[in-house]
């Protein structure tokens, strides 16, 4: 039976920026959810679950070797570090933004 | 000789970094060389802030302290210090270096300062441009680690680059062995942030705890002539390396792992593997490269006018309410009464903020500590006193139980980004 968890629960995460860029990179604690969670955490879901702030493209690279996927998001930052109004203008805590979306697992 | 294991040690990850864990690490390491790495597209930026204000100045704050500290002990061991804590302007920081040098007897350290990665005179900007830096590569230190440098000190050297250059010369490595140094890359791409591989950025209570945070230790890389390395760090210190750690930093600003871009080499981090072979020991395999990029990453800093940022808190029943309509207000009165019509921040810090713009917010009615924040940015000084002056203001003027205000205002440099030919960035070594 599947059950819906959040992805703090199962995965652990860090974020970095370049620019206006946005990298988190999400990693799988048991490879036995992997592929569940690569399943769902799509560009399309990271667009539809945050309109208002990933305003650019979005890219998923999978490292399946490591369980590891990093999404890229494009003007995700507000402007950047240099030029945001967010109080976070590194966008630092976008990990646990990430590790906030739910997914179902088996 | 070139068999053995070079031992390369961070002294600093980022420009205000801590410097107790970087002394112990000279003093108990038995290391090769030390890295501190102090550039940042945010300090880069605050540098040449201080530059334009001193010719003097423009270099890393934390320089004379962190070389007060480090020569004696590098001088002792044998370790040599490379850093880019020139930032906009290693000349004097070099200057300083030398003095400090100098002051504590050490009159025989070969100090060494790079030139030429400050390209504001072949960058085109339609005005409002503060200054521009080349990301240059390990091929710039080459010559000063050849002729036997004990401290160089430069300024936008990519992170990366700082600790490929000193494996380079230890070993040999040929400039376009590009696998080789696609893993010596991986090397500095995982030590470069300091404590960030050690247990740093990483701990989160009750899913990932860390032992000891308070006393975090640096990190060390065993790196072997083939490039493969170990990551690990000193016995009695906090922290951890771990694979999880690794992992995390693995991927750090990154963005395709298959391409990794520096001035040195095309690095691909996609199929490396990562190992824990004892205690706070992590073996790592599998990097890759493929030639360097033809142009070289230029950062141009922007006069970006003023951030002005104002607090005030709220606290009880309807303290988030109440903080609300503090926003609301300023929010009014900067458009109406002091005629500012671009963008004006309002967040409530316990309620919504760092991720307000996610749409994560708390629920303001059950908030009992709410903390107003009010932010924008301006070429024009007066309308960034305004803003404090609007937010100061509530104390009378605005929802009951206001208290703690703050307000600041920052000069500002913005960034963009711009690519040169790499045969348009000649680099200079100068002793001193």
């Amino acid at each position: 039976m599947s059950r819906c968890v959040p992805l703090r629960e199962i995965a652990h995460a860090r974020a970095g920026d370049k620019g206006d860029r946005s990298n988190i990179s999400l990693w799988v604690e048991d490879p036995r959810h992997y592929h569940a969670v690569k399943a769902q955490i799509t560009p399309e879901r990271l667009k539809s679950e945050f309109p208002r702030l990933m305003l650019g493209e979005i890219a998923v690279h999978a490292l399946d070797h490591l369980c590891g996927l990093n999404i890229v998001a494009d003007r995700a930052l507000e402007g950047g570090v240099n030029a945001s109004l967010n109080l976070d203008s590194h966008g630092k805590s976008f990990s646990f933004l990430v590790l906030g979306l739910t997914v179902e697992i088996d | 000789m070139r068999d053995r294991l070079y031992r390369i040690g961070t002294g600093a990850g980022f420009s205000a970094d801590r410097l107790d864990p970087a002394a112990d690490l000279v003093e108990r390491g038995r290391l090769d060389a030390i890295v501190f790495e102090c550039v940042g597209e945010r300090t880069l930026a605050f540098a040449h802030r201080d530059r334009r204000r001193d010719p003097a100045l423009g270099f890393n704050p934390w320089l004379e302290r962190r070389m007060k500290v480090m020569l004696p002990l590098c001088a002792r061991h044998g370790t040599k210090l490379i850093t880019n804590m020139g930032a906009a302007n290693p000349r004097a920081a070099a200057a300083k270096t030398r003095a400090v040098a100098d002051a504590l007897g050490l009159s025989k350290l070969r100090v060494a300062w790079i030139e030429g990665d400050d390209v504001t005179d072949r960058i085109e900007m339609s005005g409002g441009m503060v200054g521009a830096n080349a990301y240059i590569g390990a091929d710039a230190l080459m010559p000063a680690l050849a002729e036997g440098a004990d401290v160089i000190v430069a300024g936008r050297v990519a992170d990366p680059s700082l600790f490929l250059a000193p494996l380079m010369m230890h070993f040999g490595w040929r400039a376009d062995d590009w696998p080789l140094l696609g893993r010596g890359t991986l090397v500095g791409h995982l030590m470069e942030c300091a404590a960030q591989i050690t247990g740093g950025y990483f701990a989160d209570p009750g899913r990932k705890d860390v032992p000891d945070l308070a006393h975090v230790g640096f990190p060390i890389a065993e790196v072997s002539a083939d490039g493969d390395a170990t990551i690990t760090k000193l016995d009695r210190t906090g922290g951890e390396v771990s694979v999880r750690t690794v992992k995390e930093q693995l991927l750090y600003e990154v963005h395709d792992p298959t391409a990794y871009l520096t001035p040195d080499v095309t690095a691909d981090f996609s199929k490396v593997s990562i190992a824990a072979t004892g205690a706070d020991r992590v073996r790592l395999a599998g990097a890759g490269g493929r030639k360097r990029p033809d142009n070289l990453k230029v950062t141009v800093a922007m006069d970006g006018g003023y951030l002005a940022e104002a607090e005030v808190s709220y606290a009880g029943p309807g303290a988030g309410r109440r903080a609300e309509l503090a926003g609301a207000v300023v929010k009014q009165r900067m458009a109406g009464v002091q005629g500012f019509n671009d963008a004006v921040r309002i967040d409530l810090i316990g309620v919504a903020s760092l991720l307000a713009t996610a749409d994560r917010r708390g629920d303001v009615d059950l908030a009992t500590d709410a903390r107003l924040r009010c932010a924008l940015r301006t070429g024009d000084r007066a309308m960034a006193e305004a803003l404090l002056w609007e937010v100061e203001s509530l104390l009378t003027c605005g929802p009951a139980g206001g208290g703690g205000y703050r307000g600041r205002i920052d000069p500002s440099v913005t960034t963009e980004t711009r690519f040169l030919d790499r045969g348009l960035v000649p680099t200079r070594v100068h002793w001193l």
